[in-house]
C-alpha cells in the first residue's frame, strides 16, 4: 500500500519546519539538523550508530603520500609533512584541513589484506570477505540496510554517489539492497520526474493493472513479492518520485560558500549531498573519488587527489559535528589497498595490501587515536598492530548495534556470518 | 554574410554540420521510403535440414523429455501445457539475438502456417548475422570479461568479430576452443590471441593463473581456481597443486615483436602454502592424464586434452551454458561448477553425448534443446486453481520466469519501437544510434558483467529508467517518421488492429479479450489525442512485468 508522505502528519510537520527554518551557519543543511539535533540531544549516550558514510578512494591512495608519510627515508619520495591536531602525528602536505579535524578522527596505519588486485580488493574491503566464486557477499551498506530497516524513508537507503564500476552490492541479500547510483549531485537526479501529467500517469497505471492481471494468470500469487519484485520496485520508485526527500540529492540549493567549503568539486558536492542524505535517514552513502592508481607519476597524481579530498573530508566531519550527526554516523575513508614503499622506474608506486591507511570517525569510533605503524624504511612488510579487513567490518557492525557474528542462510544453502572478524577494541570509545 | 566572404575558418565545425545534415537527409529518405515498402514478404517453408537429421534430433529431444518425465512422475508433478508458437519464437529471439521479434518478422512467420515454428525460426536466426554477433559477445564476456585489458596488445572487438565469424560458419566448438588455448602470433591478425593477451601483466607476461581459471571454468565447468591458495576444504576433491599444475601449461608464453610465442626455456614457478621457497611446477592435468597427447607444446597438449571426446566435462560445460542461454537459467547452477562425477540433472548426459557424437555442433545442440518439451512448455499453469509454483520451476515442470538481461531489455525497447526488423540490412545511421542507445541504457540499467545467470529481481533504478528514462520517451513519443507507436496509430485500419499491432510488437502475442476491450476503449475515447493514447499504450506494455521478464 502506498503510504504517501503527503498524508503523513510527521511529514507535514517536517515540511513546515523545512519551510520556516533559518539560514545561519550551514544554511542548506540546517532545517533538518534542527530536528535531528533535538533527537540527538534526547538520545541516551552510547546509543549505537545508525548510518555509515564511506568515502572511497578508488584506485588506492598512497599511504606514504597522505596519512603515513616517512619524510626522511628513501621510500618517502621527498614528501613534505605538516603537523596535525594530534601531537607527534604528521600528514603529507596538502592535508592541512584534514589534519585540523583529527581530534575527532582516528587513523589506522596498519590495515592488512591479502588482495592486491583492484577488483578483488574492492570486494574484500567493502564486504569484509574475500571473493568467493560460489556467492556474492553484501557490502557494508547493504548489511546496514538489511539489518536496520527504516520504514519512514521514501528514497533508497543505500546510495552510491559517483560510483566506479564497483559500487556496494546487495550480494546474497538481493539486488534490492544494491546501492542506488547517482552521479554529480549538482542538479536533480535523473529519471525521477514523470514525463506526463498526473491524469495521464494515473490512466497508464490503471491500464497496467489490466495487463498485469493477464500475466498473473496461472502463475504463483507470490511471484512478484517473492521473486520478480517488479511491481514492488515500481511502487517504491513511484513513492520516491513524489517524495520531498529527493531534494537531499540536489546540492544546487546549497549556498556558494557551503559548496566552496567542500571544494566545489564533484566529490565535494557528493560529500555535501551525503550529509544531507544521512540527515534524511539514509543508512549508507558511498562517495567515490577515483584517480589514485598512480603506477606512474605518483607524486603529482596523489597531490591532485589530495587537494580534492582534503577540503571535502574536513568539511564533512565539521558539518556532521555541527549538525549533531557525527555521534550517530560512522565515517570511513580509504581505498582498496595502499601503495608500495618502493618507487618504480616511472616514478610510480604499485599495489601494497599490507600496511595501508584508513581514517575512521564518528558513531562510537574514538577520535584522536593512531593505530599501528609501518616500517619507515619499507623493508618490513607487516606493520605493527595489524588491523584485518574483517575486524574493521566487525567493528563497524558492532558500532551499528548489529550482531556481527549472526549467521544468515545464503541462497546456496550455506550459513554465513555477517562478519567473520572481531571488533577492534582500540578503535572504540 | 556577403557572397565574397571566405568560408568559415572553423572547417571542422563546418564538416561536422555537413555530415549531420547529410545523415539527417539520408535518415529522412530511408524512413519515408520504409513507409512505402511492404514490410512483409512471403517466406519459404523449407527449414533447411535433411529430414533424417531432423528425425534424429527429435529422437534425442524425446529421450531428454523421457528423462525429465521420470523426475516429474516421481515427485507427482504435472508439467505445464505447451506454449504457443509466438511465445517460443520470443524466447528464441531473446536468447540468440538479444531482442524480441519485430512485427515484420512475426508477420513473415504468419506466411508459413503449418511449419515447425521453432525449427523454422531457428533457421532464420542462424542465417541472421545478429545471432552470431550477439552470441559472440556473450561468449567473449565469458572468455575475457568486459574490461578493456592491456591497451597495446589487446583488441576485444577483434575477438568478438572472430567469434562471430566462427559461429556464423558453425565451426565445431572444439576447434574454436583449441584455437583459443593454443594460439600464436599477433593479436590483430590472429584475434584468438586476445584470449591470452587480455591477461598480460606489466611484468611477467600473460597471467598463467587467470588462464587456468578461465580454462577450467569456461571450457570444463569446474572451479579449480578455488584451490589457488590452499587445498580444497570440506568435500572438495581439489588440491592446491591441481590448480598450479594446470596453470603450468601456460608457463612458457611470452610476447615479443612477433606476438605470442612459447619459449621452452621458461618455467612456471610458485610458492605453495607452507613452503619457504618457490618451486618449478610441472604441467599436469587434474584428471584423465591418459587423454594427453604425448607430443606437442604444452598448450597444444592441453588444448587436445580439454577438447578430447573422452573428456566429457568439456561437453557438459557447453551444454549447460547453451541451456542457460536459452532458458536464462542453467541446468546446473552455478553454470561453471558441474561435479565431475555427477550426479547429473535430467538431460545433461544425453545432450552431452549427442554433442560429442555429432562433431561439437553448436547449432544442432540449440535445435535439440529447443525441441524439448521443457523448452516448449508454458510458464503458466493451465489450471488457475493450481498455479505454477517455484517448486515446479525448480523441477523444470514449467518454463522458468527469469529477468531479461540489460542488453536484452535495451534491444527489446528499440525493436518494439520499430515496425521493421533492425538488423544488418538496417541503415547504418540507425544501427549506430541503436548501439549508442543500448550502451547508454545498459550502463544505467546495470550491466551484468561477465556472462552470469543471476536469478535477480527488479530494482528501483530499473523501474525509474523504464518509467521516465530518455530512451523509453524517445521511442514512444509522437514521431511519425520513426516510432512504431505513432505509425501504428496512423496506419492501422481500426482500433482493434492498432492494439493488436502494439501487443505483437511489444509482447509478441495478441491481446486477451479484456485487454483488447480496455485499450480499444481508450483509443476510441482519445479521438484527437490518438497519438498520446498510442504512446500511453506503448508505455504501459513496456512497463509491465511481461516485457521485462523471459517467460
Amino acid at each position: 500500500m502506498n503510504t504517501s508522505p503527503c498524508h503523513s502528519p510527521d511529514h507535514i510537520n517536517r515540511r513546515t519546519l523545512l519551510l520556516g527554518a533559518g539560514a545561519a551557519g550551514v544554511s542548506w543543511l540546517t532545517p533538518l539538523a534542527d530536528i535531528l539535533a533535538v533527537e540527538a540531544a534526547t538520545a541516551p549516550k552510547g546509543k549505537p550508530a545508525r548510518s555509515v558514510i564511506l568515502l572511497w578512494l578508488g584506485g588506492a591512495a598512497s599511504q606514504l603520500d597522505t596519512f603515513d608519510p616517512h619524510p626522511t627515508t628513501q621510500i618517502g619520495g621527498g614528501v613534505k609533512t605538516i603537523p596535525t591536531a594530534l601531537k607527534g602525528v604528521e600528514f603529507a602536505a596538502g592535508l592541512e584541513q584534514t589534519a585540523s579535524v583529527m581530534q575527532d578522527v582516528s587513523l589506522i596505519r596498519s590495515m592488512v589484506s591479502k588482495e592486491g588486485d583492484h577488483e578483488r580488493a574492492f570486494y574484500n574491503i567493502k564486504t569484509g570477505y574475500r571473493p568467493d566464486p560460489t556467492l556474492i557477499h553484501p557490502s557494508i551498506g547493504a548489511i546496514a540496510c538489511h539489518e536496520l530497516p527504516n520504514a519512514k524513508i521514501e528514497i533508497p537507503t543505500h546510495v552510491s554517489i559517483l560510483p566506479n564500476q564497483w559500487p556496494g552490492r546487495g550480494g546474497f541479500f538481493g539486488p534490492q539492497f544494491d546501492a542506488f547510483q547517482v552521479y554529480d549531485p549538482k542538479g536533480s537526479i535523473p529519471d525521477v520526474k514523470a514525463r506526463v501529467d498526473d491524469k495521464r500517469m494515473d490512466s497508464r497505471l490503471e491500464s497496467l493493472s489490466v495487463v498485469e492481471q493477464a500475466f498473473a494468470r496461472g502463475r504463483a500469487p507470490d511471484l512478484d513479492p517473492n521473486k520478480t519484485l517488479h511491481l514492488v520496485s515500481m511502487q517504491k520508485a513511484r513513492q520516491m518520485m513524489t517524495s520531498e526527500q529527493l531534494t537531499a540529492f540536489d546540492v544546487s540549493k546549497a549556498t556558494a560558500a557551503e559548496r566552496d567549503a567542500y571544494g566545489d568539486t564533484a566529490f565535494g558536492r557528493g560529500c555535501l549531498a551525503a550529509v544531507r542524505l544521512i540527515q534524511t535517514g539514509v543508512r549508507c552513502v558511498e562517495v567515490t573519488l577515483n584517480g589514485w592508481d598512480t603506477h606512474a607519476n605518483n607524486f603529482e597524481g596523489q597531490a591532485t587527489q589530495v587537494k580534492i579530498l582534503d577540503a571535502a573530508y574536513a568539511s564533512l566531519i565539521r558539518d556532521l559535528k555541527k549538525l549533531g550527526l557525527l555521534d550517530s554516523t560512522l565515517v570511513l575513508c580509504g581505498g582498496e589497498f595502499g601503495r608500495t614503499p618502493k618507487i618504480n622506474n616511472v616514478g610510480g608506486r604499485d599495489h601494497w595490501p599490507t600496511g595501508f591507511s584508513m581514517l575512521v570517525a564518528g558513531g562510537g569510533f574514538a577520535g584522536g587515536r593512531v593505530i599501528g605503524a609501518t616500517d619507515p624504511e619499507g623493508v618490513k612488510k607487516d606493520p605493527d598492530k595489524p588491523v584485518l579487513v574483517e575486524d574493521l567490518h566487525a567493528t563497524v557492525q558492532d558500532l551499528l548495534g548489529i550482531d556481527y557474528s549472526r549467521e544468515v542462510m545464503t541462497p546456496v544453502g550455506r550459513p554465513m556470518a555477517l562478519s567473520k572478524g572481531e571488533p577492534v577494541k582500540e578503535l572504540k570509545v | 554574410m556577403s557572397e565574397s566572404a571566405p568560408p568559415s575558418s572553423n572547417w571542422l565545425a563546418w564538416l561536422r554540420n555537413a555530415v549531420m545534415v547529410g545523415a539527417l537527409a539520408v535518415t529522412a529518405v530511408w524512413s519515408v521510403g520504409e513507409w512505402f515498402v511492404p514490410p512483409v514478404t512471403a517466406a519459404k517453408k523449407d527449414i533447411g535440414i535433411r529430414a533424417d537429421d531432423m528425425v534424429e534430433m527429435q529422437r534425442v529431444a524425446q529421450a531428454v523429455n523421457d528423462d525429465f518425465t521420470k523426475g516429474w512422475t516421481q515427485h507427482g508433478m504435472q508439467p505445464a501445457p505447451h506454449a504457443d508458437d509466438l511465445t517460443l519464437v520470443r524466447r528464441l529471439s531473446l536468447a540468440l539475438t538479444g531482442t524480441i521479434p519485430s512485427l515484420q518478422e512475426i508477420r513473415t512467420l504468419e506466411t508459413v502456417p503449418g511449419v515447425d515454428a521453432v525449427q523454422w525460426w531457428l533457421t532464420q536466426l542462424f542465417n541472421d548475422r545478429r545471432s552470431s554477433d550477439y552470441l559472440a559477445e556473450r561468449f567473449v564476456r565469458l572468455y575475457v570479461g568486459i574490461e578493456n585489458g592491456p591497451f597495446l596488445i589487446y583488441r576485444r572487438r577483434r575477438l568478438v568479430d572472430w567469434m562471430s565469424e566462427a559461429l556464423q560458419k558453425n565451426r565445431p566448438y572444439d576447434q574454436i576452443v583449441r584455437e583459443l588455448i593454443d594460439c600464436e602470433g599477433v593479436w590483430t591478425t590472429n584475434p584468438a590471441v586476445n584470449f591470452i593477451s587480455v591477461t598480460n601483466q606489466q611484468k611477467g607476461g600473460p597471467d598463467e593463473k587467470k588462464l587456468a581459471t578461465k580454462v577450467s571454468r569456461a571450457f570444463l565447468g569446474v572451479r579449480i581456481d578455488c584451490v589457488e591458495c590452499h587445498d580444497g576444504k570440506l568435500d572438495s576433491p581439489w588440491k592446491q597443486t591441481d590448480f598450479h599444475q594446470l596453470a603450468a601449461y601456460f608457463g612458457q608464453m611470452n610476447f615479443n615483436i612477433n606476438g605470442l610465442r612459447d619459449d621452452p626455456k621458461q618455467k612456471y614457478d610458485y610458492r605453495y602454502l607452507g613452503k619457504m621457497e618457490k618451486e618449478v611446477v610441472p604441467a599436469k592435468v587434474p584428471w584423465k592424464p591418459e587423454l594427453l597427447p604425448s607430443k606437442g607444446s604444452p598448450r597444444e597438449r592441453l588444448a587436445a586434452w580439454v577438447t578430447a571426446k573422452e573428456n566429457k566435462a568439456f561437453a557438459r560445460a557447453i551444454v549447460n551454458r547453451m541451456w542457460a542461454m536459452l532458458f536464462n537459467r542453467p541446468l546446473v547452477a552455478p553454470v561453471d561448477e558441474i561435479p565431475l562425477d555427477g550426479p547429473f540433472p535430467a538431460g545433461l548426459e544425453l545432450l552431452a553425448d549427442d554433442f560429442i557424437a555429432h562433431g561439437c555442433d553448436l547449432q544442432r545442440l540449440v535445435r535439440i534443446i529447443a525441441a524439448t518439451q521443457v523448452f516448449q512448455q508454458s510458464s503458466q499453469s493451465a489450471d488457475p486453481a493450481h498455479p505454477a509454483t517455484q517448486a515446479a520451476e525448480s523441477a523444470w515442470a514449467v518454463f522458468p520466469v527469469t529477468r531479461l538481461r540489460p542488453e536484452q531489455m535495451a534491444g527489446s525497447v528499440i525493436q518494439a519501437s520499430s515496425l521493421s526488423t533492425i538488423d544488418a540490412e538496417t541503415h547504418v545511421i540507425f544501427r549506430l544510434k541503436r548501439d549508442a542507445d543500448v550502451n547508454s541504457f545498459v550502463k544505467r540499467y546495470g550491466d551484468s558483467g561477465e556472462d552470469t545467470f543471476d536469478d535477480g529481481a527488479g530494482t528501483i533504478p530499473q523501474r525509474l529508467l523504464l518509467m521516465n528514462g530518455n530512451m523509453i520517451s524517445n521511442n514512444i513519443d509522437n514521431n511519425p517518421l520513426i516510432n512504431a507507436s505513432t505509425r501504428i496509430g496512423i496506419l492501422a485500419p481500426s482500433n482493434a488492429a492498432a492494439v493488436e499491432a502494439a501487443y505483437l510488437s511489444i509482447f509478441t502475442r495478441k491481446p486477451t479479450e479484456a485487454e483488447a476491450e480496455h485499450f480499444e476503449g481508450q483509443l476510441a475515447a482519445a479521438k484527437r489525442s490518438r497519438n498520446n493514447a498510442m504512446s500511453d499504450l506503448y508505455w504501459t506494455l513496456m512497463n509491465a512485468t511481461e516485457f521485462s521478464w523471459n517467460h
